[in-house]
């Protein structure tokens, strides 16, 4: 009863034959070979899975793939060196990289809703922003320091 | 297992209320997923289908209507937050819904997957219940209305039929002067299941205190009103050593939690008191 899925990863257009219900997470990986995704807990806790959905952060191990269809999601892979991975390599925001690729995303996401909504990109944000992206390597001192030395790479 | 289940999902509300005439007990209701997802993968879920409400944008949208503010089932925690609307009647939904969790959570969780889900430890309900939401259910046989405290019955259990489904939530206006407390005590800011959530509406009238509701989660098997705190508080004038004994009174007379793996019974009662006590300080000070 259910066709294949179809929506667009990093500005490609794609179709998968899935479930719905079949992660976000595990199709972007084995179907579409996106394998920059990274699973750390598996229920919604940790953010190591966080990508975009129409440039909202989500954790793509409680997404069904079948709420993805029609729209534009975004791994690592499509994130390009525009700011915010330089920022990581520069202030050491990264370590063993599990975490890496969602706290990359995380903080793209964090810097366009601020510019968005014109508030300025301080600590407290980014502290708030990242929260719910756990690192058991940096302590996240060189995280946030990744994070706000990545404003001026955006815009 | 749970990729396995019958998956349908619906684009308009007239689609979804026919699916659901044929809808069972084990039928699934899935919003944003965050609690349901976790559910299925872990297999303790199991259900017979699953209907993904996730494009209905009729259950989307905040608007003011006669009887209050009507906010729609999938209403998002982040949607929630940035609402003047929802500030302006219940500037304590946005404080619970912007502790539901991380930027992630916030971005997915809806007010009707918290309502539907009806964990004891959901964090916006408790708010829902001190500001008399009612929730409106919707089936192909017509439309009812209930108060929250009716609508949730029970562990995870609630009063929708299995031909239902949530489509909004109305919060009736504030009265003039009425003042709301929200807080929620957990083990990590960001990101936990509560350990308390504690949400009091009041008013101070002519030296005296008012229409008091108060709801707490995380210290039964339901959210709870606390209905002695009406009772206990109400045409007393606001002083503290007043309020902390007739909210001692109140705790203890209307809140047997339980002890889990997240806290023993004790604390909760001891952290409930602490927090209501000051809460009510707080709240009855000018």
């Amino acid at each position: 009863m259910n066709g294949p899925i179809e929506f667009r990863l990093n500005g490609r257009a794609v179709s998968i034959d899935a479930h719905p219900l079949r992660r976000l997470l595990d199709c972007v990986r084995e179907e579409l070979g996106s394998t920059g995704t990274k699973e750390g807990c598996g229920e919604g806790e940790c953010g190591a899975c966080t990508l975009l959905i129409d440039g909202c952060a989500v954790n793509s191990c409680i997404v069904p793939v079948g709420q993805a269809v029609g729209c534009e999601v975004t791994t690592i892979e499509g994130t390009g060196h525009e700011g915010v991975q330089e920022s990581f390599l520069e202030e050491g925001g990264t370590q063993c990289g599990i975490c890496t690729p969602g706290l990359i995303l995380m903080t793209r996401a964090w810097l366009e809703a601020c510019e968005r909504k014109g508030e300025p990109a301080t600590l407290e944000g980014a502290r708030k922003a990242l929260a719910g992206n756990l690192c058991r390597c940096t302590g996240y001192g060189k995280v946030l320091a990744s994070a706000l030395a990545s404003r001026r790479g955006t815009s | 297992m749970s990729t396995r289940a019958d998956y349908a999902s619906v684009r308009t509300l007239e689609e979804a209320l026919e699916l659901l005439q044929s809808a069972t007990e084990r039928s699934a209701l899935l919003a944003g997923g965050t609690d349901l997802m976790v559910e299925f993968e872990t297999g303790r879920t199991r259900p017979d289908r699953v209907i993904d409400l996730h494009h209905l944008d009729e259950l989307r949208g905040i608007g003011e209507e006669p009887a209050g503010l009507r906010i729609g089932a999938l209403t998002t925690c982040t949607e929630l937050l940035e609402s003047p609307l929802v500030c302006a009647y219940a500037d304590i939904l946005v404080a619970a819904a912007d502790e539901v969790g991380a930027e992630q959570i916030k971005n997915r969780a809806t007010l009707g997957g918290n309502l539907g889900t009806a964990s004891p430890a959901a964090d916006l309900n408790p708010v829902l219940l001190a500001l008399k939401a009612r929730v409106r259910l919707a089936s192909s046989a017509g439309r009812r209305e209930l108060p929250v405290d009716r609508f949730l019955c029970g562990y995870r259990e609630t009063a929708r039929r299995s031909d239902e489904l949530i489509e909004s939530v109305v919060i009736p206006r504030p009265l003039d002067g009425e003042r709301h407390g929200f807080r929620k005590v957990g083990t990590r800011r960001a990101q936990s299941i509560a350990k308390l959530v504690l949400a009091i509406s009041l008013r101070v009238v002519e030296g005296e205190i008012r229409d008091v509701r108060a709801a707490a989660g995380s210290v039964a098997a339901k959210t709870v009103l606390l209905p002695s705190a009406a009772l206990e508080l109400e045409g007393k004038a606001p002083n503290p050593s007043g309020l902390r004994e007739s909210w001692r009174r109140a705790v203890k007379r209307d809140v047997t939690p339980i002890g889990d793996v997240r806290s023993s019974a004790e604390y909760r009662r001891e952290v409930l008191f602490r927090v209501g006590t000051s809460m009510l300080i707080q709240l009855t000070s000018n």
